[in-house]
Formats: structure tokens, sequence, C-alpha cells
């Protein structure tokens, strides 16, 4: 009776022992994996929009001498989160990221040289344009950023609080009142009107756009790529590239322990060919001599027209580190507490 | 998977056989002891404890902060409504559901029995994905509540639904007949031997399945962020001001937050574990009849 009762404790004992064995093991397997990098291996930790378009780009860099037998191993997500997963360990060789306050959390942890910019592109990979997405045909004639705040018209815009990548829109909206002559309190005031016609604001830009083709609101603030990206992908939307609207500067940084292997992608990546690759994509190349024919594009053989006004975050908001603190401080930004008060009768 | 039911099978061992060897622990039983509290500590308890350090790093201010921004105070006060409602309407439906499975015969039953944990198997963004298409502006059966506090209620309630019907299910599979038929034949109506008979026996896997349906619904993200919209003092859910939070880089705030969730959700599921011994007391508990048979 005794040996038949003690029997199962012990199968179960050694159930268990062994199931946290293979547990330890592939941790172990999981961890020594992500922490190689050898020298002819790249190691990418890029923002989500980047996933389709490095594509062309890598295989294009392995037709080259310098990229011929190099490996990659790449991991996309939210701007943020790659910041956080490579100060967390995630090794990477280049981080493409969407703002530059997160490869600042890189420099602030010694993983990226503080000279990052130091060079002709000032750090910058790929560019875009803020952009509204509107149904087909444009039945709400949404042409301005004076549109946008007429009664029932209904905004989707990525979250400025979880998205980094939002805040883009955000800022692109307060400077073209200020661009247009308009003092910071008119600034507010068009803010609050839009943040009331706000009717989802989802987590991520490609949240986002998902919301959008699911059916939610007249317009989607985006990204002229991200709009070029998901047409070239099928989707059923018009996209209209405001007279005022901000640039959008991409950073790419190779962290301090890079493999020349990275060094040489990163090349590829600057030179013609790898940003004739980018613009087919729907990114603004950064020499606009660069000429490309962009399917999903307005005008494919025009894609990318000069807007009005052209802001950008150096000229005219001094920079991420002002803008940042100005406007999205936790407690006392001017867009967190417009937010805050938003819903609020 | 086997070493979680295993883990959880040796935690409740040593106390039967203390009861038969007086106290003496075998070397097998003590290992498998130390395996499954050394397993439980690494998944549960240390994070836990991290959380909750991380919370307090700042003191009480830390809490006092977040509980003070009327933005995510309205957000926990959404998340804590919702989980609440989606219980209760748990408790209901998971019973009714998990009785047609058990008592019932009808086409398509063995169907609906296998398609109730799709919830469970779905990644909650594909759930998110898929309650869009139905219930949002392009609904084909015309129900929008896309970016409204319905669509919050509608997420959670679509994840959490296995969780009472898997527990109630296989009490209900176990409970005998007899005392039903005598209950029956002394003259009880339908209603009464369900409210004195059965229910009593159910109670402990109704609160069991409702204690984690609640403690899903608090912590839910995935299934819900695209229907719900985010929307600030509306929409918004306490697990996105956690995401908010971090990505502002104010960790000890997140960590206030998901700790005020946890204290919440600790509070409801010993609330639900009192009711479950109270009401269960006096009734038929068929586990039990069952062990006393096999021994």
């Amino acid at each position: 009776m005794t040996t038949h009762q003690r029997r199962p404790w012990r199968t179960i004992t050694a159930l268990s022992a062994a199931g946290l064995a293979a547990t330890a093991l592939t941790a172990c397997a999981g961890a020594s994996a992500s922490s190689s990098g050898g020298k002819d291996s790249v190691s990418i930790a890029g923002f989500s929009v980047m996933q389709t378009a490095n594509k062309q780009v890598i295989s294009d860099f392995q037709k080259t001498s310098a990229g011929k037998g190099v490996t990659f191993k790449q991991s996309y997500g939210a701007s943020g989160d790659q910041a956080r997963a490579v100060i967390g360990g995630l090794h990477a060789d280049e981080v493409h990221l969407s703002l530059e306050p997160d490869v600042t959390k890189l420099v602030d942890e010694k993983l990226v040289s503080s000279s990052w910019k130091d060079n002709a592109n000032k750090g910058i990979l790929t560019q875009s344009v803020v952009a509204f997405a509107v149904r087909k045909g444009n039945p709400k004639h949404i042409e301005s950023w004076a549109d946008l705040i007429k009664p029932g018209v209904k905004i989707v815009t990525p979250n400025p609080g979880s998205s980094g990548s939002a805040k883009w829109n955000i800022l692109a909206a307060w400077g073209q009142e200020i661009a247009n002559g308009g003092t910071e309190a008119d600034a507010q005031a068009y803010m609050k009107k839009l943040v009331n016609n706000v009717v989802a604001l989802p987590g991520s830009g490609h949240d986002a756009t998902t919301a959008f083709e699911g059916g939610t609101g007249d317009v989607l603030l985006t990204y002229e790529n991200e709009a070029i990206e998901a047409r070239q992908a099928g989707a059923d939307f018009d996209y209209i590239v405001p007279a005022q609207t901000l640039l959008i500067q991409n950073p790419v940084a190779l962290t301090e322990d890079a493999s020349s292997a990275a060094k040489a992608f990163l090349k590829f990546q600057l030179s013609t060919a790898g940003q004739t690759d980018y613009a087919k994509q729907g990114f603004r190349p950064l020499d606009p001599s660069i000429k490309v024919d962009v399917d999903g594009a307005n005008d494919p053989s025009d894609p990318f027209p000069q807007p009005k006004t052209l802001l950008t975050i150096d000229k005219d908001f001094g920079g991420w580190d002002a803008a940042n603190t100005k406007y999205f401080d936790e407690d006392n930004g001017i867009i967190t507490k417009i937010l805050a008060s938003a819903g609020k009768s | 998977m086997s070493t979680v039911t295993a883990s959880s099978v040796t935690l409740g061992a040593p106390r039967k056989r203390r009861a038969r060897a007086h106290g003496h622990l075998g070397s097998g039983s003590t290992l498998a002891l130390g395996v499954a509290v050394g397993w439980f500590s690494l998944l549960v308890l240390i994070p836990l404890a991290a959380v909750l350090v991380s919370a307090g790093s700042h003191g009480w201010s830390g809490f006092t902060d977040v509980v003070t921004s009327s933005q995510t105070a309205a957000a926990i006060r959404l998340t804590v409504a919702q989980a609440a409602a989606v219980t209760v309407l748990n408790v209901f439906m998971g019973t009714a559901l998990a009785w047609v499975l058990v008592r019932d015969r009808f086409w398509g039953r063995r169907l609906l029995d296998l398609v109730i944990d799709v919830p469970f198997a779905l990644p909650t963004i594909v759930a998110g994905l898929v309650l869009l298409a139905l219930y949002g502006q392009k609904s084909p059966i015309g129900i929008n509540v896309a970016n409204t506090r319905y669509a919050v209620f509608m997420a959670l309630a679509f994840v959490t639904l296995p969780f009472v019907v898997r527990t109630v299910q296989p009490v209900l599979e176990t409970l005998e007949h007899d005392a039903e038929e005598a209950a029956a034949s002394l003259g009880a109506g339908r209603w009464t031997t369900f409210r004195r008979i059965v229910l009593p026996s159910l109670v402990p896997a109704i609160t069991a399945g409702a204690a984690l349906a609640f403690a899903r619904a608090i912590g839910e993200y995935g299934s819900l962020v695209l229907l719900s919209g985010n929307l600030p003092n509306r929409t918004e859910v306490a697990s996105v001001r956690i995401l908010s939070y971090i990505e502002s880089g104010d960790q000890t705030a997140a960590a206030a937050v998901a700790a005020i969730l946890l204290v919440i959700s600790l509070v409801v599921i010993v609330a639900l574990d009192i009711v479950s011994r109270r009401s269960s007391a006096g009734g038929i508990r068929p586990r039990r009849q069952r062990r006393g048979r096999h021994a």
C-alpha cells in the first residue's frame, strides 16, 4: 500500500524536475542565441514599420561585395519597447527607431556613443511627413488642419501616451497653428478642439491604421510612408499631405560594440541605392535629388510633393529634449494636460 | 504544462502524508515540495515582490500621485467596474453554458464544447481584430460598440467566457443524480431542487471561475485596445495607463498602478473564497463523496 502510494509522487517529482531542467535549458539557449554577434552578422533593433521596408534593403545589400555572406538578425516592435529591450540586454549592432528620445535612452545607458549625431546625415536614416488618411473619395472634404476641427469630423490618431511616434502627429497639429501666425493660446484652443473630435487613440501607429481600416473615424492622422505602405498592401483609402506639415525624422545609431558588417550595412542604407529602396516603400529620401516611382503614392511619378510649409523638430520646436518636456511631461506637459481633461464635460 | 499541473498536485501532497506519516516527509516529497515552491517563487512570488518593491520605491507619494491623477483614477475605476460587471455576467452565462453542455443533448454539442476554449487560444490582438470586425463600424450584424465603454465590456466578456464554464462543467459531470431524484420524489419543484441541491455543490466551482475571470479581466490589454479607442476618462483602461507610464519612463507610477490592481484582485479573490466556503458548508460536495468512495 505504502509503496503504491509513494510511486506517483516520485513520478511527479521526476516530472517537475525534468520540466524545470528543460525550461532552464531553453532559457539558457535563448540567452546565448541573442548574445552572439559575429563579424559577418548584423543585429537590427528597429521600429515596427521597418520590418517590411528593410526586406528589400537587406536583400540588395547582400548583393554588394561588402554585404556578401552577411547574415541578419532582426527584431521589430514599438520604438520605445525596442529601446527598452536593448537596454534590457537585447543584442543590437544597429538601432533604427522612430524618434530621437528613444536613442537618447541608449546614450544615457552608454550603449550608444554620445556623438552618434555627428555625421553627414545627422543621425537620421529615414524620413517622412505627417499626413491625413481619409475615406475613398474624401467624402468629408478634409484638405487642411482647419477641416479637422469642424464639428462632426471623427479623428483617429495613435495615443501619444503609449506610442512615442504619435508625438509627431500632435506636434504637427500644434506647429501648423503657430506657423499660420497663431499664438500659443491659439494653438492650445486648436488642440482642445482637435482632441474633442478624436474618437479613438489606439496604442500604436499600426493599431491606428487597423482601427481606421476597420471603419473607425473619418480621418486618420498618420505618416506619409505608413499611408503609402498600407495602400501598397491593398488598403482602400486616400491620403492627403496638408500644406503645413512636420518632417518626421527616424534616427539610426550603431551601438558601441557594433560589428564591422553593421557599419558597412549602415553605409549602404545611406547610399543612393539604399535610399532608393526606402523611397519605394514611401520614405522621403534624405537626398531630394533621388527620383523614383512609388506605387501607392497619390502620384507615383511625383510621389513626394514639397509641402508649402515643412516644419522640423529642431527649427520649430527647439529639438526633442525641449519639446518632450514642454508638451509631453507626465505632470505638466501641455498636451498631457489637454488629454487628461478630455472627455470631461 | 506538465510541471505546472504536477506542482499544484505536489503542493497538496505533504498535508495528506503528514496525517498518515505523523509529520515525516519522505525524501521524494521534500524534493517535490522544494521544486514546487522554487518553481512558484520563480514564476510568481519574485516578480510580484519586484512589482511591489518598485511601486514602493518612492514611498506613499508614488501611490498618491497615481491615484490623484484623475485620468489614471478614471481608468482604474472603469477597469474595476467593467471587470466586476463581466464577472457577474460570467457567473450566470458560464453556469448556464456549462449546464447546457453537461445536461442537454443536442446537435453540435461536442463542437460547442470545443469552441468554448477559442478565446483562450486566440492571441489577444487577434481577438481584438475579430471583435473590431464584428462589433465595429463595419459590423455585419449591425452592432457597433467601437470606442464606447460597451467595447471594453464586450472584449472582457469574450476573453473571460471559458473560465466559469470550465470550472463548473467537471463538477456538474460528477454530480450524482440520486439527490436530485430524491428531492423530486419528495415533491420539490425543479427550481427548488436546483437551488437547494445542485447550486450549493456548484458554488465553489462558480466562485473559482469568477475569481479567474475577474483577475483576467482586470489586467486585460490586447483584446480591447483596438475596439475601445483608449479615450482618456471614457474608455481608457488601467493597463493602457501602465503602458503610458512605461513609455514616458515613469516605472514607479506604472508599478504603482499595477500594485493597486493586484491588491484589488486579491481582495476580490479572498471575498469570493469566503463566499464559496460559507455557501458550500451545507451543500452536497461531490468531490469529497468521490474521495470517500476511493479510500
